[in-house]
């Protein structure tokens, strides 16, 4: 079942004429892998970025069609298209995280980054908070490699281990939904590969929907896959069938390499 | 014959670096001998009235406490605004009229206090004085402080934000802290530029002979009274300005390297 | 909280509008009696608190203009009658002082040139060195050394200037040890890690690969650095010789100590005289009135001067890409 619900959706970026995205319809579905691959410019990022509103920190978005969120508690779907107040858009933020392409520690301890997002968040409590750590650092794959450095400068990890620390910042708020935008892009082929292993593992607890140009990694890890081309959705089907089985031909030429 | 005049070219250049530099050891030594020469430990113990600089090393280094306590967080709100916060065309207006207010007269910042402090209450004071250099500071702070946050990746803020932070938040806690470093050392080296300017002074808070905390007269300046001083017939009087010139520059560049060693040793 | 956060930033910067508005309103303000009486010619007049003693009395051989200015015989301008209505002291003669800014100008544009001129070949061979030459820790300690050179207070300039730098320059030249000359040398000094930082600055945006195209095609340092360098970064040099010329214009201690001071043209490059900034230094405790007046109109030619050359540089020159 899904946990998110994308419905005509269109975007146009500030000051510009042509929408960026066309009527964009496909569902996020619970505890899944869902790759968005294209080649560049097909506005797969922008999609990513829209599921979190992380636009609005540059306004004069426009937005049109929906897109719904499954809430929890209630088991509605609401349409965070609508979210107009700054503190709602925060609420957003805790239940749809993100991680980006450039890994992005703040200039804190490992520590105080994942607790970060906590503490904004309102725990206080100094015991709860620790475990809390301990468990996302875990969920994250890099407690081991950090457990007897907490308080050190997360600036003198890795890239591999950084991403990991972003990735276990934002697994900390126990979000409902994780959104990757080229996650490995910027990584070696073995610190790739660790977080390729991580996602998967991700995927119990969390869904996810990740942004690749790299075909391959969309193949190995997703169950479901967007393929996006110029700003429309081409075409959206269970992983296997897109690569082995493509229902249309542009989606067959990008998956056989003809262009992108 | 294209060789020779490189060779030449090129040696011009190393000599335009050496004259650079002797001017700086010229000035450097010349400090020293004078300086060393008319120096004594009493210059800290007695005031300007017996000889001596105490009140004015202390109250140089109140003005420019006083302009820093103004000048620093209004410099850095400032800075903030319009590299956070502002949108069209009003913060680059004020990025432009800051730039230029860094290259403005020092004589005219002090004419213009003068004018709207110390005329209309009656006299001369180290408020006044202290006003003038923040004046002075604010720009400085406001072009660091815009700098060193332009350099913060913009992911970063985004990063802030996608957990759920607000953008004072991510301000604060996380874009602010990025650039601390820079923002520093930028602080310190208009700190350094501060204490060291004796026209905003000159008819603002003038200077004393007597040590004072006392800022709503008028307040003994170290640059100020090295003015007067060598203007002064007596040696003495002269020596003093020696001693007085060599403590004073001793300071800002201990604070002005302090400053670049930071940016060194960061982390 | 967070509007409170936004709010206080926007009213710093607006602090910075303000101030720059009142420094304005203020000048034009505290000026205005002079503006009013002297007008433009207070630029082209060179005499400084001038008495004018005109010894004709009020007679009917003097001419009466318009209501309000008699002149004499001589078509100099006598006070209006409403002065000489009050003028005690002269029963034979009538007093007028008179307030001229074309010497603290003369002398601020001169210094300013000087100073130019000697740092400019100066500063580009230091910056060409820094950019080009030095090897990386070279280039580090000896930009570092510049600038302190920078750092170093106004006033200090003023004193190893008057004391050491002077009377050599006024054994090589001849004559007073404070002119226009030493005070134009030693502005030149101070201006010379400024020019050579940013020209250093501008120099270094030069794309790598240009210079390695033109190395690679065989040509010698010096021709890479005319060729290149020099045109591509011609925009910001030339900015920061103008910036560096409208900081030069407002230096006030240390042209205070080596200028001499005095309200007369300079004859030849080593005569004494005054600028705008010293004039104002020296003369803003005593004066009152008409006098202060007119050095608030000097203040305000200056800050007109200066904000023109800065805005030019930077506008024109110094366009950063952001």
């Amino acid at each position: 079942m899904p946990v998110m619900n994308i419905k005509n959706f269109s975007f146009t970026y500030p000051k510009v004429d042509h929408p960026s995205l066309k009527n964009i319809t496909l569902p996020i579905m619970k505890d899944k892998i869902t790759a968005l691959i294209g080649p560049s410019g097909c506005g797969k990022s922008t999609l990513l970025r829209s599921m979190n509103r992380i636009h609005d920190v540059y306004p004069g978005n426009k937005y049109d069609g929906k897109i719904e969120l499954l809430d929890l508690e209630t088991g509605k779907m609401n349409n965070i298209l609508e979210i107009k107040k700054e503190n709602e858009l925060i609420k957003l933020r805790q239940q749809v995280g993100m991680i980006f392409q450039k890994p992005t520690p703040f200039p804190m301890s490992i520590f105080e980054n994942v607790a970060y997002g906590l503490k904004i968040a309102g725990l206080k409590n100094k015991t709860e908070l620790a475990d809390r750590v301990e468990q996302a650092l875990k969920d994250g794959a890099l407690w081991k490699e950090v457990h007897d450095r907490l308080g050190k400068s997360a600036m003198g990890l890795s890239g591999g281990q950084q991403q990991r620390l972003c990735i276990a910042r934002a697994v900390a708020v126990k979000p409902e939904v994780l959104l990757f935008d080229e996650p490995t892009s910027a990584l070696d082929p073995i610190s790739t590969g660790a977080i390729e292993e991580l996602l998967v593992e991700l995927k119990k607890d969390v869904s996810i929907a990740i942004v690749t140009h790299n075909m391959q990694q969309a193949s190995r890890i997703s169950d479901y896959t967007a393929f996006m081309y110029l700003g429309d959705l081409i075409e959206y089907d269970k992983t296997e069938t897109i690569f082995l089985n493509p229902k249309e031909k542009t989606t067959e030429d990008y998956i056989t390499g003809r262009f992108g | 014959m294209r060789l020779i005049v490189n060779k030449i070219f090129l040696s011009l250049s190393v000599f335009s670096a050496l004259i650079g530099l002797a001017f700086l050891a010229w000035i450097l030594v010349t400090l020293f001998i004078k300086g060393l020469g008319s120096f004594h430990f009493g210059l800290f113990l007695n005031d300007l009235i017996d000889g001596g600089l105490r009140n004015l090393i202390v109250g140089q280094f109140i003005l420019a406490g006083l302009a820093s306590i103004i000048g620093i967080p209004l410099g850095m709100a400032a800075g903030i605004y319009i590299q956070e916060y502002g949108r069209g065309r009003y913060p680059s207006i004020i990025r432009d009229l800051s730039d230029i207010m860094m290259s403005a007269p020092s004589i005219v910042i002090g004419a213009f206090v003068y004018a709207v402090i110390v005329v209309p209450t009656g006299g001369t004071s180290g408020y006044a004085g202290a006003i003038a250099l923040a004046i002075m500071m604010i720009p400085v702070v406001i072009n660091t402080t815009d700098n060193m946050l332009s350099l913060v990746p913009k992911e970063l803020r985004e990063a802030g934000i996608a957990l759920g932070a607000s953008k004072y938040r991510v301000i604060l806690d996380i874009v602010i802290k990025a650039a601390k470093v820079g923002i520093m050392t930028g602080i310190l080296l208009a700190f350094a530029r501060i204490i060291g300017e004796t026209a905003p002074l000159l008819f603002t808070s003038e200077t004393s002979n007597y040590f004072s905390l006392d800022l709503s007269e008028s307040f003994p300046s170290l640059t100020v009274s090295i003015y007067d001083l060598a203007n002064e017939p007596e040696e003495s009087s002269r020596d003093l300005a020696w001693a007085a010139s060599f403590i004073l520059t001793v300071l800002v560049l201990i604070i002005n390297l302090t400053g670049r060693f930071f940016t060194r040793h960061k982390d | 909280m967070e509007k409170i956060f936004q709010k206080l930033s926007l009213a710093s910067a607006t602090v910075v509008f303000v101030i720059l508005l009142g420094i304005f309103l203020t000048l034009f303000s505290s000026s205005k009696l002079a503006i009013d009486e002297f007008g433009l010619d207070f630029i082209t007049n060179p005499d400084w608190n001038k008495e004018i003693v005109i010894d004709a009395p009020i007679s009917s051989e003097n001419s009466i203009i318009d209501d309000d200015v008699v002149v004499d015989d001589n078509d100099d301008e006598i006070m209006d009658e409403d002065e000489m209505l009050f003028d005690e002291d002269n029963e034979d003669g009538i007093t007028k002082t008179v307030y001229g800014g074309l010497v603290p100008i003369v002398g601020t544009l001169l210094t300013t040139l000087i100073a130019l001129v000697f740092a400019l070949p100066i500063a580009m061979g230091i910056a060409v060195f820094l950019a080009e030459i030095a090897p990386k820790n070279i280039s580090h300690i000896v930009g570092i050394a510049i600038e302190l050179l920078a750092a170093i207070p106004s006033i200090i300039f003023g004193m190893w200037g008057l004391y050491y730098f002077a009377p050599i320059i006024a054994d090589l030249v001849g004559g007073y040890q404070v002119s226009l000359l030493t005070a134009g040398l030693v502005l030149g000094v101070m201006i010379l890690p400024f020019m050579a930082a940013i020209t250093r600055d501008s120099m270094n945006t030069t794309p790598g690969v240009l210079k390695e195209s033109a190395y690679a095609l065989g040509a010698t340092k010096f021709e890479v650095i005319k060729d290149i360098i020099f045109p591509f970064s011609k925009t910001g040099i030339i900015g920061s010789i103008i910036l560096a010329l409208g900081r030069a214009l407002g230096e006030t201690m240390a042209v205070a100590f080596l200028i001499g001071s005095i309200f007369v043209l300079p004859t030849a490059i080593n005569s004494p005289t005054i600028s705008i900034p010293v004039a104002m230094a020296n003369n803003f405790g005593e004066a009152n009135g008409l006098g202060e007046s007119a050095l608030f109109y000097l203040a305000l030619i200056l800050f007109i001067i200066s904000f023109g050359i800065i805005s030019i540089a930077k506008f024109y020159f110094l366009k950063k890409a952001k």
